[in-house]
C-alpha cells in the first residue's frame, strides 16, 4: 500500500486530492460486475443448494457402484438394470410424496411427526365399506379430505393454539393411529375398487403410474417453493418469524397452511399406498415420519428452518430406497439396513454442519502449512 | 493520562509508521499483568494485512499502529472493512497475507480464545450474547472460574458484580437472564465480558450505537479509566463528535485500505476526515424543511390514549401527510414499544390507533400494513432480516406479493426495484443477489430501511434508522426521508441522537418513562432543552429487579 499517509500533523488539506486519487467509477463498476459474475455461478441464489445436491448425487453413484461390485451378474443385464431403477423409484414414490410436504413444514420452521399416522387414517377411512360404495372418486376425495383436515387440525393447534410442533404432531400421531384402529376395528380392509388398485399396477410408456404421481408432486412442490409467493413466505416464516411478522406476513395463517399442505400430501400418499397393498390398515405407513424427516434433512434442508430444497429431499428419498434395494438384491436383513441408514443420516448432518466452504478452507490451510 | 494531552499525538512524528515499521517495537516480551505496560509503547502493529471473502477484498493492505494507553479510533464508510479488521485481530478471521505484530512479535490468532489469552478482548458490533444464560455466565463464557472441573458460581457472580459496579451498573443482577435485559443492558454485559479478561487491548465496534446519550458519557468514563491503566482501546464509531471527545489518534480506512494513519483525533478538520473516508466532500447537514406551513390536511395518523402498562401510558399523537414527527427519549423510555404498538406488533391495553380516519384493529400488523404503514424496527438482526437470503429478497420482503402475478413471484422486477433502492442508499456491494449476511452492519441497516421505500407506504415508522450508518449514507438517508415527506408520506421517527431528531423532524415529542412530557415544533427546541427533559429519569430501571 503506497497511498498510506502518515499524517501526524493536521495541516495541509491542500495535499488531499493527491493522497486520495479519484477512483474511476466505471472501473469500480466493472470490478463489481466481475465479482458478481464470479459469484453467481457457484454460489448464486440456487447455487448453494445445487452444490449440496451434487454431493447427494455422488452418494447415489457410490451406492450404485457398490451394487455393481456386489452383484456384477445382475448389473451385467441391461434390462434388469432398467427394471431395477423403476423398482427403486416405485419404492421411493409414497415416501417421496410425503417428503415434499415435510420439506415445506421444515423449511417453515416446524416438524410434522404425524405424517405416517395421517397416511394410515386416510387410507383406512377411504377403504371403509361406506366410502368404497362411492367408487374410486369418492375414495380419493375421502383420502384427500381426511389428510387435509388432519393437517388443518395440526396447523390450528400449532399456530393459534401455540403448541410446540413436536408436541402437537406427536399427539396427533397417537390420536390418528387410534382413530384409524377404531374405524377399521383393527382389521385389514381390502380395497375392492379396481380403479384404485390399478393405480399401483398401471404402466404408462413403461413407467409406473406411481412414479408419474411422484414426479407431478415434486414438480408442483418445486414450483410452489421457488416460484410463488407461498414459497417465499415459507422461507421467510422459517428463517426469521419475527422479521416476517413485522414485514406484514401473516405468520400464523401461513403456518396453518404449511401443515395443511403436509396433510394433503399424506392424503395423496394414502391412495398410492392403498393401491399398492390393495388394502389399508391402521398400522400401515409405519415410521414414515422418520423416513421423510431423514430424507429431508439429508437433502440439505435446515432442521431449524429457513432453507431447503425439494430436489434435495427427493434425492434423499431415492438414496434411502436405493439402500433398501441394495440390501434386497444382496439378500441382507433389514436390521443391517437400518444401521446403515442411521449412519447415513449422521454423516449427512455432519456435512451440513461442517459445510463445504469451511472444509475447503481447512484443506487449504493444511496445504499451506505442509508447503 | 498525561499522554492524552500531547505526547501520543506528537510522538509519531518522530517515528513515522510507514518507514520504520520495526522502530517502535519493544525488544523483550513483557510480563502478563497489564501494570507493566509502558505508556505510549506500540502494542499492536499491522502491516499490509489482506483478507478476502469470495468475491470481495474486505481488507486490502491495512496499516495500523496502536499504542498502550491510547484510544485509537477507526473511521471508514460502511463496508470499508472496520469490522473485518477487528475480527482479524480477535481471531475470528485469519489474514490471507500481511503481518500482525502484537507486543513486538508476529502472531496469528487461530481462534478467538487465542486472542483473548494474548490479552485482546473484543466487543462486537452485533451483540453476541447467549440470551438464555445469566449475566454472569455470559460475562465469563468460555473462561469460567473453575475448581476440579466445577464452575465456581459464587466467585463468578461476585466478580461479575464487581465488574458491573465498575461499569456503573451495579443494579444489574448477575444471575438475571440476559434475555430479560433491555438493549443497553446487553451492551453493558458485553462490556463486562471484555473486562472479565486481563486485557491489554480492548476493541469496541460501534459500542455507542445502542446507547443513549448519558450512557455514552458513562462509556467514556470507563474508557478513560482503562487507558489510565495503560490499556489500549480501539474504538469504532460513525459519530465524529464521539471520536473528537474520546479519541487520541485516528486511522481512516477506505475500501479495505488505510488512507490515513495516526491523525490527531481532536485537531484534524472534519472536512479532512470525511474526505479521506469517502474521497469526496459531504456536507453533513439536514435537508431543508419546506418553508411555510403546508396545507392543513387531515391527519394521517391519530393515536389517542395509547397505553401498555409498564411500557408507556396515555400517549396521544398525530402525524399529517408530509410531516416528519420525531420522538426523543432515552432507551427504555418506551419509545420503541410505542412504535411497535402503533404498528400492531404489540397489543395496546387501552387507546386507539387511527389511520386516515379508520380505527385499526389492535395487535394486527397485517391491518397496519394494509392501511399503508411500514416499520423499520430497532434490532435489524432479530427483527428485520433473513440473513441467509439475498439482499433483494430482504428488500422486497414486505412487497413481493405486489410484484407477483397470480401468486407467481416476479424475481426480475423485484431485483430491479431492489437495485433502485440500493442505488439511492449507496448500498455496497451493489450486487443485490448476495446474502445479507455478508453485508457490513451499516449496509444491513440500509436494507432494513430500504424495504419501506418501496410500494405505497403512507406512514413510515422508523426506529433508529441511522444506527451504524456512515456519514455519507446518513446524509443520503436524510434526503430520502425528506423527499418521501415531500411526496406526502408521514414519518414517525425515533432516535437516540437528539440532533438527528431536531434536524430532521418538523415536530418533536419528548418521552420520559413512558409519557410524552413535551411536544413542540422542532424549531422551538434546542439540544440542551431536550436533554434536560429526557434525562430526569434513569435508564436501567427496567432491568433492576
Ligand atoms: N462473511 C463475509 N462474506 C463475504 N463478504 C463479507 C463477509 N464479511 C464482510 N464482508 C464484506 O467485507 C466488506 C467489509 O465489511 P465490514 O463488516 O468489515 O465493514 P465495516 O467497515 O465494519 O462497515 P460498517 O460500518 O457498516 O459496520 C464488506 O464489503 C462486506 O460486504
Ligand atoms: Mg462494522
Amino acid at each position: 500500500m503506497s497511498d498510506v499517509t502518515d499524517t501526524s500533523t493536521p495541516e495541509r488539506p491542500a495535499q488531499l486530492p493527491a493522497q486520495s486519487p479519484p477512483v474511476d467509477p466505471a472501473e469500480t463498476a466493472a470490478a463489481e460486475q466481475r465479482a458478481a459474475g464470479r459469484l453467481s455461478w457457484w454460489r448464486g441464489e440456487s447455487g448453494e443448494g445445487a452444490r449440496r445436491n451434487l454431493w447427494l448425487i455422488g452418494v447415489l453413484v457410490a451406492l450404485i457402484v457398490i451394487g455393481i461390485v456386489t452383484r456384477p451378474d445382475l448389473y451385467g443385464n441391461s434390462s434388469w438394470v432398467w427394471s431395477n431403477i423403476l423398482v427403486i423409484l416405485k419404492l421411493a414414490s409414497v415416501v417421496g410424496v410425503v417428503s415434499v410436504g415435510m420439506t415445506f413444514v421444515i423449511i417453515g420452521g416446524g416438524i410434522d411427526l404425524s405424517v405416517g399416522a395421517i397416511v394410515a387414517l386416510a387410507g383406512v377411512w377411504a377403504t371403509t365399506v361406506a366410502t368404497q360404495s362411492y367408487g374410486a372418486g369418492g375414495m380419493i376425495f375421502c383420502a384427500l379430505t381426511v389428510g387435509l383436515g388432519v393437517g388443518l387440525v395440526n396447523g390450528l393447534l400449532i399456530s393459534y393454539g401455540r403448541l410446540v410442533p413436536f408436541i402437537a404432531t406427536l399427539a396427533m400421531l397417537v390420536a390418528a393411529r387410534g382413530l384409524a384402529a377404531e374405524l377399521s376395528d383393527k382389521q385389514t380392509q381390502v380395497s375392492n375398487n379396481a380403479t384404485i388398485n390399478d393405480i399401483a399396477s398401471t404402466n404408462l410408456l413403461g413407467i409406473p403410474l406411481l412414479v408419474y404421481i411422484l414426479a407431478a408432486v415434486v414438480i408442483a412442490g418445486w414450483v410452489l417453493l421457488n416460484r410463488t409467493t407461498f414459497g417465499r413466505r415459507t422461507v421467510a416464516v422459517g428463517g426469521n418469524p419475527e422479521a416476517a411478522r413485522l414485514a406484514g406476513i401473516d405468520v400464523k395463517r401461513h403456518t396453518l397452511m404449511l401443515y395443511a399442505l403436509s396433510g394433503l400430501c399424506c392424503g395423496i400418499a394414502a391412495i398410492m399406498l392403498t393401491a399398492q397393498a390393495t388394502s389399508a390398515q391402521a398400522a400401515m405407513a409405519n415410521l414414515y415420519e422418520l423416513d421423510a424427516i431423514a430424507a429431508v434433512i439429508i437433502g440439505g434442508t435446515l432442521l431449524s428452518g429457513g432453507r431447503g430444497t425439494i430436489i434435495g429431499s427427493l434425492l434423499g428419498v431415492i438414496i434411502f430406497s436405493t439402500i433398501t434395494n441394495l440390501f434386497a438384491i444382496n439378500g441382507l436383513t433389514t436390521e443391517a439396513q437400518n444401521m446403515v441408514k442411521g449412519g447415513i443420516i449422521v454423516a449427512a448432518v455432519l456435512v451440513q454442519q461442517v459445510q463445504f466452504r469451511s472444509l475447503t478452507q481447512f484443506l487449504g490451510r493444511n496445504r499451506l502449512t505442509t508447503n | 493520562m498525561t499522554e492524552r494531552e500531547e505526547g501520543v499525538v506528537t510522538e509519531p512524528e518522530a517515528s513515522p509508521t510507514g518507514g520504520g515499521a520495526q522502530g517502535g517495537s519493544v525488544d523483550a516480551p513483557l510480563l502478563e499483568a497489564p501494570a507493566d505496560t509502558v505508556a505510549g509503547e506500540v502494542v499492536l502493529r499491522l502491516t499490509d494485512v489482506v483478507k478476502t471473502f469470495p468475491g470481495v477484498r474486505a481488507l486490502d493492505g491495512v496499516q495500523l499502529e496502536v499504542r498502550a494507553g491510547e484510544v485509537h479510533c477507526l473511521l471508514g464508510q460502511n463496508g470499508a472493512g472496520k469490522s473485518t479488521l477487528i475480527k482479524v485481530l480477535s481471531g475470528v478471521h485469519q489474514p490471507d497475507s500481511g503481518q500482525v505484530e502484537w507486543r513486538g512479535e508476529p502472531v496469528t490468532f487461530a481462534n478467538p480464545q487465542a486472542a483473548m489469552r494474548a490479552g485482546i478482548a473484543t466487543i462486537y458490533q452485533e451483540l453476541d450474547l447467549v440470551e438464555d444464560l445469566s449475566v454472569a455466565e455470559n460475562a465469563f463464557l468460555g473462561h469460567e472460574p473453575r475448581r476440579f472441573g466445577f464452575v465456581r458460581r459464587g466467585q463468578m457472580a461476585r466478580r461479575t458484580r464487581q465488574i458491573l459496579g465498575r461499569l456503573g451498573h451495579a443494579e444489574i443482577p448477575p444471575n438475571r437472564m440476559v434475555r430479560l435485559l433491555p438493549a443497553a443492558g446487553k451492551q453493558v454485559v458485553s462490556m463486562a465480558r471484555a473486562l472479565s479478561h486481563e486485557a491489554r487491548l480492548i476493541i469496541m465496534d460501534e459500542p455507542s450505537a445502542v446507547l443513549a446519550h448519558d450512557e455514552v458519557g458513562n462509556l467514556f468514563r470507563i474508557i478513560r479509566e482503562l487507558t489510565a491503566q495503560g490499556i489500549a482501546v480501539i474504538y469504532i464509531s460513525h459519530r465524529l463528535e464521539e471520536i473528537r471527545e474520546i479519541g487520541d489518534r485516528v486511522t481512516v480506512l477506505k475500501d479495505g485500505g488505510t488512507t490515513a494513519a495516526n491523525l490527531p483525533a481532536r485537531d484534524t478538520p472534519t472536512r479532512d476526515l470525511v474526505n479521506r473516508m469517502t474521497g469526496r466532500t459531504i456536507e453533513y447537514v439536514f435537508p431543508e424543511r419546506p418553508t411555510g406551513a403546508g396545507p392543513a390536511e387531515a391527519d394521517l395518523l391519530v393515536v389517542e390514549g395509547l397505553t401498555r402498562p409498564g411500557e408507556f401510558a396515555d400517549v396521544s399523537l398525530r402525524v399529517r401527510p408530509g410531516e416528519v414527527v420525531g420522538i426523543a427519549g432515552l432507551v427504555g423510555s418506551g419509545r420503541s414499544e410505542l412504535l411497535e404498538t402503533i404498528y400492531g406488533a404489540r397489543r395496546a391495553e387501552a387507546g386507539t390507533v387511527r389511520m386516515a380516519g379508520r380505527v385499526l384493529r389492535a395487535g394486527s400488523v397485517g391491518a397496519a400494513v394494509r392501511a399503508g404503514m411500514g416499520m423499520a424496527p430497532e434490532e435489524r438482526k432479530s427483527q428485520a432480516l433473513l440473513l441467509g437470503e439475498p439482499i433483494y429478497r430482504n428488500v422486497t420482503l414486505a412487497t413481493f406479493t405486489r410484484y407477483a402475478r397470480a401468486g407467481f413471484t416476479d424475481v426480475g422486477r423485484e431485483r430491479a426495484e431492489a437495485d433502485r433502492i440500493a442505488e439511492s442508499l449507496e448500498l455496497r456491494p451493489r450486487d443485490v443477489r448476495r446474502p445479507v449476511r455478508t453485508l457490513s452492519g451499516g449496509n444491513q441497516q440500509k436494507v432494513v430501511v430500504g424495504r419501506w421505500l418501496l410500494g405505497d407506504t403512507k406512514l413510515l415508522l422508523l426506529d433508529e434508522p441511522t444506527r451504524g450508518v456512515d456519514v455519507g449514507a446518513r446524509a443520503e438517508l436524510y434526503q430520502v426521508i425528506r423527499s418521501l415527506a415531500e411526496q406526502g408520506v408521514g414519518v414517525l421517527l425515533v432516535s437516540s441522537e437528539v440532533p438527528e431528531v431536531l434536524g430532521l423532524a418538523d415536530r418533536v415529542l419528548v418521552m420520559r418513562e413512558g409519557r410524552v412530557v413535551r411536544e413542540a415544533p422542532a424549531g422551538e427546541l434546542d439540544e440542551n432543552t431536550v436533554l434536560d427533559l429526557v434525562m430526569a429519569g434513569s435508564l436501567m430501571e427496567g432491568a433492576a429487579a
